[in-house]
């Protein structure tokens, strides 16, 4: 019956027209390598669970109460036999897809530096990822271009077959960065960096969007993704850059205040620092960084005298109350400039020397890599969450 | 008639008890005291994690050392270990019947206990009176938490104490009146050792972090 | 007197005109109806001079069938509510493409999804659950109460007291509009500064408090009051997996209560667990909200499960097949679910070496799940199968159900995660679980056990047409949403740009509309089955050749379960009493000692939920003034040293000797 009901329901699909299965046909390698993963393991998965499903429907109608026919034993109520294949059958599947698991998560950990652009080409060794910085914000995403001085709003541009490597914050609640034609998910988080490698293989305009809710602005924030042969992105940065306007602290200090809906833009310069400012939350003025304030921490604290290190805090992005009951919302006297904070030391990349399909043949065998070759190190700066 | 019996096929089966013994009213308080006791036991668990993770963020203000007095806090941990002792002895002369001794015992207790707590409200309004309060880091939400918790703990026992004081002065040590002195001894012991983790983890730890 | 505004706010704290959602039309439109029919409904209670009646037998009860039919109501009641909130999501949804904003703004539409969630967990499925458990567990282990009966009163209006909360922030302030787990920092003052959130922490603390109680009350009663030669090996798997499921219940509601406990703090004190600045951090709150998270899910499936193991082997007329590997599958899901909740935020970051550690534990967690499922496949094998409803709906189960745990073990893969965490497919997995598990073991509970409580059938044709009406309801309303995840449709959304995803939203509020015919088909098949009750009558007390103690007494049982306590040689303990010739006794009956009734129980719940209204409006008074009272009750209480009384021996005969006659006549 619902095999029937698929099927009807796809050719329900195919009689509208315009479905679009992304998750099942994406244009990127890291969402097709995850996609293979779904389908694998659905087809592991329904190798127990058809005859599941036919066993009941077959048992459920042989031995109907109106069947005498059929054999009735009142008490036969075990058999060994019996009990260690219903034991072994499920273990034996969630071995395999244990194997899988393990395998892929380690190969398709989104902070793990992209070896391959598709199945078949590796990543040349003197092309370097595109650096992109996001930063989600109420409700609407800040992309930032550290190597073209550029950046933009609500839209995103990538050069096909080029790795990207996105580093991810959000200026205030948790938001999830995702565009489901080029890779999965990952969330958005204040203070905190989360990073995502990926590469998208076919030029076209993708929809992306915040998968996690984050207040009454949350469907609206959307983003297209521009996927563009590396001679339009180069047209396109240069159209950015032509546009004029610049982002600077104040400016962005307006752009992160709460709206909806908003249009893309695009800045032709940005503050170099911005970014680092943003993660480390401390883009008001006389704020302390988050970077200044854990390695204060990490050496012990300011001692009493730290205690009255605060001021009330006369700005921030909604109109913020403090608790009934504490004092007002402050915030710590920052003693550095974000200069001063050498929060972006940098990354070693290692690009993985197998490069392997989905399955794992010939992957390094993940449990005996000393480390992730692309984790982060405990910086100054950024929290790292694993 | 008796297919499959473990009995011998001549014994006829006995299916209800003829004669009732009624279950004795509060046969489950104890268990059911110590899985109540095991849940609070997660709170606290709950309380220390949280204090595990965020303990070490001042936001650039005052750290344990500059906080915490260890000689207070030791006489502190005193008077909550001497409650427990002569709680144990009034649970003795319970044992032994002797009403007068018993409350005695059980007055001392909530001497004690009152103690710990003025020395505790003292300490944190010494905290406070300094900046160091609740709201100034991430460290000391989850240090007045954790210790305040374990005082509101505390405070409440004493309450359960002054009751039953009263209920043993009006009916004596009986049945009912000694579960529940025996409930509230666990009770208290085991606040006793929730302090001793807390004085563990969070001062003398803190003093060498 | 109301000029001073100090003074107002003195006594109405953040409580003003505006607070009363009176704009809202739609808001207004529902109060104005619960309004009227409440208001008939207590005219009718007073008309009928029923205060009394229901305050002696029902508020004040302590017997463990009462209060567990009281909270079956409070379930059904609050599923009118929890599913008004989906069908408007439905709708929403529906609508709102090519530009179209919907009939819901993002301030109600956001209120509506939060409260749909909370109220379907801690106020549907947990009222029924624990309910049903309530109900069945004392009589399945031949005993006369739960160890704390008064306990089990107090519990029962906590619950009550949170889903008021949750009723009043309708009609009073708002709800939260944070998602059914309020994720800081979108749930802390800073960008939650009204009283949502604050209705949301308290409603779940108070009833919060009712569950974990409750939960000690039923581990105490398994272990404590077993009838004797009902080893644990001996008990029914009903009552194994109620077991289970308080054991982990009490081992993660003191985690809810401690999180909701320090998110509290943070929002009226100002401190720093949960938030960006001064060394917070929010990610803590998503992990221990998930500790308590977890276990949550298996709290509400495991009874089910025994539901169905009861069901299967009552209604295939077999023995239940591999019992011991029954226990086992429920004691190792009980355990292992505590090692798998960081599955819920795959994507926050972890590395992969632990991400796929809590993938794996989550897949070996199906290992057990399936060997259930085969022990439920091999019980029918070589039965004799009754499809009355309660058979029905296991079928129905297992089918339903393979597909949900297939999808969940899907989302247990981290890299297939990423791609599918909070969309739709997520939402069309957990509801498939939920739906297909948790409620139809719960129609198939309410169906085997209502001739039990009342003495009557339900109504076996409208039973099947609601039967019907969820079962494709169901796989209209989510298939859809599997294939809209697969889109990469996220969850929460209120409008779309995308008008070719329109038709699938259409397809899943058309299975919601089947969905409502068969809650109203539920409902009416209750109101026939009352009125057709002499023709359903049961007099037996044993209407589907039932197999454990509970079907060995009366139904409805006498308020003492049984005149003797019964003795068990088997774990199908009455099949083996009837196979072996069992004579019920009819003579030499004594007294018996029960609890008494008390009214502390409510009144303790009344004064918490004020308490509760109090802390959220920020009326200060209110707190202190319902906080002195609650303790004044709870010692005032503690003097009442009677708490117990005898039901004469000629009282027990008199009914015995009742149900003599009837089974004479009967046969």
């Amino acid at each position: 019956m619902r095999l029937v009901k698929t099927l009807a329901l796809l050719s329900l699909c195919a009689a509208v027209g315009g479905c679009n299965f992304v998750v099942l046909n994406p244009s990127g390698d890291v969402a097709a390598q995850q996609r293979d993963l779904i389908v694998i393991s659905t087809g592991l998965m329904l190798l127990i669970i058809v005859p599941v499903m036919v066993l009941t429907g077959l048992f459920a109608w042989r031995y109907r109460h109106a069947n005498t026919a059929a054999r009735y034993e009142p008490d036969w109520d075990h058999s060994t036999h019996l009990e260690l294949v219903i034991w072994a059958a499920p273990l034996l599947i969630i071995i395999c897809l244990g194997a899988l698991t393990w395998m892929g998560t380690h190969l398709l950990d989104p902070y793990r530096t992209l070896g391959r652009i598709d199945a078949g080409r590796p990543v040349p060794a003197a092309v370097k990822p595109l650096e992109v910085r996001v930063v989600a914000l109420d409700w609407k995403w800040l992309f930032i271009y550290p190597d073209h001085g550029i950046a933009t709003v609500n839209e995103l541009a990538a050069p096909v077959d080029r790795p990207i490597h996105f580093r991810i914050t959000s200026s205030s609640v948790m938001n999830s960065f995702y565009i489901p034609a080029l890779a999965g998910q990952i969330y958005a988080m204040a203070g905190m960096e989360t990073k995502l490698h990926a590469v998208i293989n076919k030029p076209g305009v993708y929809p992306g969007f915040s998968a996690n809710y984050s207040g009454a602005g949350f469907s609206g924030m959307r983003f297209a993704f521009h996927g563009m042969t590396a001679q339009a992105f180069d047209a396109w940065v240069a159209k950015a850059k032509a546009g004029g306007g610049a982002l600077g602290r104040s400016d962005y200090l307006e752009l992160e205040r709460p709206s909806e809906n908003e249009p893309a833009r695009r800045y032709a310069s940005v503050d170099p620092t911005l970014y680092k400012a943003i993660l480390n939350m401390c883009v008001e003025p006389g704020k302390m960084c988050m970077g200044e304030m854990m390695s204060i921490d990490a050496r012990g604290g300011l001692g009493l005298a730290g205690t009255y290190n605060t001021l009330p805090l006369t700005y921030d992005k909604h109109t913020r109350r403090g608790a009934v009951f504490g004092p007002g919302p402050s915030y710590v006297v920052g003693i550095c400039t974000i200069d001063e904070l050498d929060v972006e030391m940098p990354q070693p990349l290692a690009a993985p020397r197998r490069l392997t399909p989905i399955t794992g043949r010939g992957l390094e065998r993940p449990m005996f890599t000393p480390a992730r070759p692309s984790a982060t190190p405990p910086l100054a700066g950024t929290r790292s969450q694993s | 008639m008796n297919v499959i019996t473990a009995q011998p096929a001549n014994a006829a089966p006995v299916f209800h008890l003829e004669d009732e013994h009624t279950h004795a009213a509060g046969g489950s308080t104890m268990l059911g005291f110590w899985v109540y006791l095991m849940s609070d036991c997660l709170i606290f668990a709950i309380l220390f994690a949280t204090y595990g993770v965020l303990g070490g963020n001042y936001a650039a203000g005052p750290a344990p050392k500059d906080l915490f007095d260890l000689n207070l806090v030791a006489l502190n941990t005193a008077m909550l270990l001497l409650s427990s002792i002569t709680y144990g002895f009034a649970m003795l002369a319970m044992g032994r019947n002797h009403i007068g001794e018993t409350q005695a015992w059980l007055a001392a207790t909530g001497l004690f206990g009152l103690a710990f707590l003025g020395i505790e409200v003292y300490e944190f309004a010494h905290l406070i009176h300094q900046g160091a309060t609740p709201q100034r880091s991430a460290f000391l939400s989850s240090f007045f938490t954790l210790v305040g918790t374990h005082g509101l703990h505390v405070t409440f026992g004493l309450i359960w104490l002054t009751t039953l004081m009263t209920q043993v002065a009006q009916h004596g040590l009986t049945e009912a009146n000694r579960r529940r002195l025996t409930c509230l001894s666990m009770f208290w012991h085991f606040l006793d050792v929730v302090w001793i983790g807390v004085f563990t983890f969070v001062y003398l730890m803190g003093m060498l972090r | 007197m109301f000029d001073d505004p100090n003074l107002t706010k003195a006594i109405f704290g953040r409580l003003t005109w505006e607070s009363l959602p009176l704009h809202e039309p739609i808001v207004v439109a529902t109060f104005a109806a619960v309004a009227l029919g409440g208001a008939v409904l207590l005219g009718a209670i007073t008309y009928f001079r029923l205060w009394g009646y229901l305050w002696r037998e029902w508020f004040t009860t302590v017997d463990h069938k009462k209060i567990g039919i009281m909270y079956m109501v409070l379930g059904i009641v609050m599923l009118l509510r929890g599913f008004a909130d989906a069908i408007m999501m439905r709708l929403q949804q529906a609508i709102a493409f090519n530009g179209s904003e919907g009939y819901l703004n993002a301030h109600h539409y956001d209120q509506i999804f939060t409260a749909h969630g909370v109220i379907m967990i801690f106020f549907v499925a947990m009222p029924l659950v624990t309910g049903l458990m309530n109900y069945v567990v004392p009589l399945q282990i031949g005993a006369r109460d739960v160890s704390f009966p008064f306990l089990n009163n107090f519990s029962f209006w906590m619950t009550v007291g949170g889903a008021v909360l949750v009723m009043v922030s309708l009609f009073v302030g708002e709800f939260a509009r944070t998602g059914w787990l309020a994720y800081p920092p979108l749930s802390n003052i800073g960008y939650s500064p009204d009283v949502g959130v604050d209705y949301y922490i308290w409603a779940l603390q108070v009833a919060g408090v009712g569950t974990t109680l409750s939960g000690i009350n039923l581990i105490c009663t398994i272990v404590k009051l077993r009838a004797p030669g009902m080893t644990m090996m001996k008990m029914p798997v009903f009552t194994w997996t109620s077991l289970c499921t308080n054991v982990l219940i009490v081992a993660s509601f003191p985690v809810l209560t401690a999180v909701l406990a320090l998110l509290s703090l943070d929002r009226y004190v100002g401190t720093n667990f949960f938030t960006n600045d001064f060394g917070g951090n929010p990610m803590m709150y998503v992990n221990l909200i998930w500790i308590w998270g977890h276990p949550e899910v298996y709290i509400l499936i495991l009874p089910l499960f025994g539901v169905f193991s009861e069901v299967t082997a009552t209604f295939s007329g077999k023995r239940l097949f591999g019992y011991t590997s029954m226990v086992y599958a429920t004691v190792v899901i009980t355990i292992l679910s505590y090692l798998v909740w960081l599955h819920h935020f795959f994507t926050m970051g972890s590395g992969a070496s632990v991400n796929s550690f809590f993938g794996i534990t989550t897949m070996i967690i199906s290992i057990p799940t399936g060997a259930k499922m085969f022990n439920w496949l091999f019980t029918m094998y070589r039965g004799r199968i009754r499809f009355e409803l309660p058979m029905m709906w296991t079928v129905a189960f297992m089918l339903t159900f393979v597909v949900g745990g297939m999808t969940g073990v899907l989302l247990a893969v981290p890299p297939a995660d990423f791609v599918l965490h909070n969309s739709l497919f997520l939402v069309a997995h957990f509801h498939n679980v939920i739906i297909g598990g948790v409620l139809f073991g719960l129609f198939a509970g309410i169906a085997y056990w209502f001739p039990k409580a009342f003495g009557f059938k339900l109504d076996p044709f409208w039973g099947k047409l609601s039967f019907w009406f969820w079962v494709v309801g169901f796989w209209f309303a989510f298939m859809p949403l599997y294939v809209l995840g697969l889109m990469g449709v996220t969850r929460r959304l209120r409008v779309f740009d995308d008008p070719s995803l329109q038709i699938w939203f259409v397809i899943a509020g058309f299975g919601a509309v089947l969905i409502l015919l068969g809650i109203a088909a539920f409902l009416v098949q209750i109101a026939v089955s009352v009125r057709r009750r002499e023709a359903l009558r049961d007099t037996t007390g044993d209407p589907w050749d039932g197999r454990t103690l509970e079907w060995a007494t009366a139904s409805p049982p006498p308020d003492y379960n049984f005149a003797f306590t019964p003795v068990v040689h088997d774990n199908d303990a009455w099949w083996d009493m009837k196979r072996r010739g069992y004579r019920r006794p009819v003579s030499g009956f004594g007294a018996i000692r029960m609890p008494s009734n008390t009214g502390a129980g409510i009144i303790l719940a009344a004064l918490s939920t004020a308490l509760g209204f109090g802390l959220i409006w920020y009326m200060w008074w209110l707190a202190a003034l319902s906080f002195a009272a609650l303790l004044a009750v709870a010692i005032g209480h503690t003097f009442n040293y009677h708490r117990e009384f005898d039901i004469p021996a000629g009282d027990v005969e008199h009914a015995e000797t009742a149900r003599t006659r009837r089974l004479a006549a009967e046969a």
